[in-house]
């Protein structure tokens, strides 16, 4: 019984530690300049107010960053799934010469990170005058090995005759994987999709070397915009605008927990 | 015309398989090959030439005293990261295992605890850290003052730096591996921790020893290989904290890649650092195919 | 009337079909007996239009149909695992060819319900859905996703999906081999039952051989890529063309006799009545076919008995060591285990094959007189 009571707290008490940042951002965003500077260490801020939300909203383009940030996501995932749902049904369910060889391509591309091909993709981009646009964002992302290998495990486990009974019925090979497969794999399309979310969302090191324009900032491009703007002068509002990024994940993490961390865990897969 | 019945087969694996496969090719292969020529120039972005330099670029980047730092600070902050990372998410996911037989609802909400900063950008958590380990407003350092202690300048102190990057570090990725671990936990068959009593292995300790970490062994595998590939590619948290300062005591391989490459444009060097880092990577993954032959787990 | 003319089929090294010809009738319900990888089922996907012959070709209504694709050919398949869509409603399932067969892009799509023209091409495919439903009897399903029905009520479904467009042909593919027994002999029934009803030809694979010969007018028995004999269930009963069609065909398995080396019946059988045939042989005798009698001229001890109701199985060791199978009817009084036992067989249901090749030698019937 005593070791139950020793086993809680401490899980309490780590739980507790790893909320620390977000508790404090959460505190200082409601906070006002001149409570945040004083030197007394209080956890509730004096009133609660939403002035440095709105700050946020208006002395940066907050919502600019956020569109960005959907729009790159959202390009991003139509596009791999329009690339990877196709092939890795042909690479189950069809028999073609060079099968083999493509997926062993595959498996082979998963093993190299992104930041392997930076060098090379901002050489093109930049000969093609590609560079701050939303392409040069989106680009580089649209065929994904890691969507091609987890919709190919999803498409092996179902029966082939599903398929046979498909191509009978009068449907052609495309309108299987629309309107068959994909509605078949709907756990696994949607593990991808809050992986691939997820990744584009958080990720600087791209929108770092391809874009110096602020209007291509994506979320997490803008908040450092947004801190070097204000040299740490502005603390509350710069809080405010990094509760409202990461929001829509935390958010929704805490709606689909299962999922999400399905879609996170399965990542691990990527190189 | 009439295609006949292989042709128009043909077209459509062509038509399904052929997008993903051009783009495999151009966005991931073609760059690698390049990459791996580009690092034996001094080819700088803009320039209208370069020379072939051999192993120049290497050796720049192994002997020289700054920029050593990159590599050894990245194999130093691994260091710390995987092991504590692993350890820190096992013991979690123990604890929450043991504690969900019996109060399943609280230690779900403990586990959506300890994965939140996975799911937090990072970029703007590290904002935050900013804030918490500000030397004389952040959250640490008033508390430490409150204990009548002098607390550090976490991020500019060159000796402290690459530690409190990998607290950070850490802080970030245990929740994943607990999750892995948790996953882990699951799939262990009941039964085998019945045979284990029966057999007298019936304390909790050694319960651990004789059935939980031998079944574990797959999952622990996996995890290193992630927690190491993700430590080896440590960058937002360099790039918006420190910059790999002060002095290049917080210089690791991505984010000198990136200064190299895209802020002094010296996209030979900038290669050079790139392909040591994919070497990194490919080695976990190879050590971990090579522990695979040999079965790591139950024998 | 289906031709499937000298079709072969490999897989890499592999012959799975070999030179494989067979006709059936307009109509008429073909079966595809054999044991699994006898090619069976490779030789429906080839009907199909699923996969391709490397040699031969498939005729429907004397019309080489190699080059139409599987859409083209008009046929419908019921699968093993009845292939119905987990994410589609019943009515889905069994609409689906006839969305796709007889609406334009525009009617399936949500305008379609707004058109005048497509709505009623939409109500004409939809009140077809529910006539074939109900001749199947699943009206009340419709509404249900194929999780949420059991094995029989997929079958119905499997094969109301394959109704609702009128195929010229119909292909079974093991359809009965996931329901309890029960159900399967109920719709062994009601697919004979179909077949009569729609004049279809019905092509039907199985490797149970009592689905084989109960429900199909002709019966191609397939061994080892080959059709083994082509004929009427009777036909393969009472002559089977092999060694090996005899073992595959008849409810309890056939019992084997090698004769002597030199040639010849094996002395056991000399009283019989079958003439002695000059080469060496193997006997087959349907333990259906051998029966106690007092008189009878093969003799042996009784050694075990397994008593089921209608009918009583024994054992029987004869003086070389060989061990017969006979039958007996229920009613049957056995003496005990270990004692005296005659048996006696009709000349005509003793099977003589060859037996190097293992066909059948008919000579050996001619003249013989029964002994019973």
């Amino acid at each position: 019984m005593t070791g139950r009571i020793i086993l809680v707290t401490a899980l309490i008490l780590g739980a507790f530690l790893m909320l620390v940042p977000f508790l404090w951002m959460l505190s200082l965003s409601f906070k006002d300049s001149a409570e945040i500077f004083s030197s007394t260490l209080d956890f509730f801020p004096a009133r609660l107010s939403l002035d440095n939300y709105i700050t946020a909203f208006t002395k940066v383009d907050l919502g600019r960053f956020l569109l960005n940030g959907v729009i790159v996501c959202a390009g991003i995932l139509v596009f791999q799934f329009l690339f990877s749902v196709p092939c890795a049904y042909a690479l189950t369910q069809r028999r073609f010469r060079g099968r083999q060889v493509i997926f062993g391509l595959v498996l082979a591309g998963l093993l190299v990170p992104f930041h392997v091909t930076a060098i090379p993709l901002f050489l093109a981009l930049a000969k093609l005058n590609l560079l701050d646009t939303y392409t040069a964002l989106i680009v580089p992302f649209v065929s994904s090995m890691f969507g091609i290998f987890l919709f190919r495990q999803a498409f092996a486990a179902l029966s082939p005759d599903l398929f046979d009974a498909a191509r009978l019925d009068g449907l052609s090979e495309t309108a299987i994987v629309w309107r068959i497969a994909l509605p078949l794999v709907l756990p696994a399309a949607t593990a991808f999709g809050i992986f691939s979310v997820v990744a584009h969302w958080n990720d600087l090191f791209w929108n770092l070397i391809v874009t110096s324009d602020p209007n291509l900032a994506t979320p997490p491009r803008g908040i450092l915009y947004f801190r070097d703007r204000e040299s740490g002068s502005d603390i509350g509002p710069l809080m405010a605008a990094t509760v409202i990024v990461i929001a829509p994940m935390i958010v929704g993490f805490l709606m689909a927990q299962r999922r999400f961390i399905q879609g996170l865990a399965a990542g691990g897969l990527k190189g | 015309m009439r295609l006949s019945r292989k042709s128009r087969s043909v077209l459509t694996d062509i038509w399904l398989v052929g997008p993903a496969t051009c783009a495999m090719i151009v966005l991931i292969f073609i760059p690698v090959i390049i990459v791996a020529l580009m690092s034996f120039t001094d080819y700088q972005f803009g320039a209208r030439s370069f020379n072939w330099v051999g192993w120049q670029n290497y050796i720049v980047m192994l002997t020289d005293p700054t920029a050593r730092h990159a590599v050894t600070n990245t194999l130093v902050y691994a260091a710390i990261v995987i092991p504590a990372s692993i350890f820190l998410g096992l013991i979690v996911a123990l604890g929450l295992h043991h504690l969900a037989l019996k109060t399943p609802r609280f230690a779900s909400g403990l586990r959506a605890a300890y994965f939140l900063p996975v799911a937090a950008t990072l970029v703007a958590m590290a904002v935050v850290w900013q804030m918490l380990l500000h030397p004389s407003l952040g959250l640490l350092n008033q508390l430490l003052a409150a204990m009548g202690q002098q607390g550090p300048a976490w991020l500019s102190d060159r000796g402290l730096v690459l530690y409190t990057l990998a607290v950070i570090g850490i802080w970030q990725s245990v929740g994943y591996n607990m999750v892995l671990f948790l996953a882990g936990l699951a799939a262990i068959p009941s039964d085998l921790y019945d045979a284990a009593e029966l057999d007298g292995a019936g304390s909790g300790w050694n319960r651990f020893w004789t059935v939980t970490w031998p079944m574990l062994g797959p999952t622990t595998l996996f995890v290193t290989v992630i927690t190491a590939t993700g430590a080896f590619r440590v960058f937002e948290t360099v790039a918006t904290l420190t910059k790999g300062g002060p002095a290049f005591a917080s210089d690791v391989l991505v984010y000198a890649m990136y200064r190299e490459g895209f802020v002094y444009f010296k996209a030979g060097y900038s290669s050079a650092l790139t392909i040591v880092f994919f070497l990194l990577v490919l080695l976990v993954t190879a050590l971990k195919f090579g522990i695979l032959e040999k079965k790591v787990h139950y024998k | 009337m289906i031709e499937i003319d000298a079709v072969t089929r490999c897989f890499g090294e592999n012959t799975v079909l070999d030179n494989v010809s067979l006709v059936a009738e307009e109509g008429s319900f073909l079966a595809l007996l054999g044991p699994s990888g006898c090619g069976k089922s490779t030789l429906l996907r080839l009907i199909a239009g699923l996969d391709d012959p490397d040699a031969g070709c498939v005729r429907i209504k004397g019309r080489d149909i190699s080059g139409l694709s599987a859409v083209e050919r008009n046929v419908a398949m019921v699968f093993q695992s009845y292939a119905l869509y987990p994410h589609l409603s019943v009515a889905e399932n069994i609409g689906l060819p006839l969305a796709m067969r007889e609406l334009s892009r525009i009617d399936r799509s949500p305008l379609g319900r707004v058109f005048p023209a497509s709505r009623q091409r939409r109500s004409d495919t939809q009140a077809r859905v529910k006539k074939v439903a109900a001749s199947v009897g699943i009206s009340d399903l419709l509404d249900r996703k194929p999780g949420a029905l059991s094995g029989g009520q997929k079958q119905r479904v499997a094969l109301a999906r394959a109704l609702v467009r009128d195929p010229s042909v119909f292909l079974l593919d093991e359809p009965l081999s996931n329901l309890d027994a029960k159900l399967r002999v109920q719709m062994r029934a009601e697919i004979v039952a179909l077949n009569r009803a729609t004049g279809r030809t019905f092509i039907h694979v199985t490797h149970d051989q009592v689905e084989a010969m109960s429900m199909a007018d002709r019966v191609a028995v397939m061994l080892g890529g080959r059709v083994a004999q082509f004929g009427t269930p009777r036909e393969l009963y009472e002559t089977p063309s092999s060694r090996d069609v005899a073992a595959f065909v008849g409810t309890h398995p056939i019992t084997f006799v090698s004769g002597p080396k030199s040639g010849g019946l094996h002395p056991i059988f000399h009283g019989v009545g079958v003439p002695s045939p000059s080469g060496p042989v193997v006997i087959g005798i349907r333990p259906e076919h051998l029966t106690p009698a007092p008189q009878g001229p093969i003799t042996g001890r009784l050694h075990n008995i397994e008593y089921q109701g209608a009918e009583v199985l024994l054992d029987v060791i004869c003086d070389t060591g060989i061990t017969l199978r006979a039958t007996a009817t229920g009613d049957w009084q056995p003496p005990t285990p270990g004692s005296e036992i005659h048996l006696a067989c009709a000349p005509v249901h003793m099977h003589v094959f060859d037996a190097d090749s293992g066909a059948r030698l008919e000579a050996g019937h001619k003249g013989a007189a029964s002994c019973a």
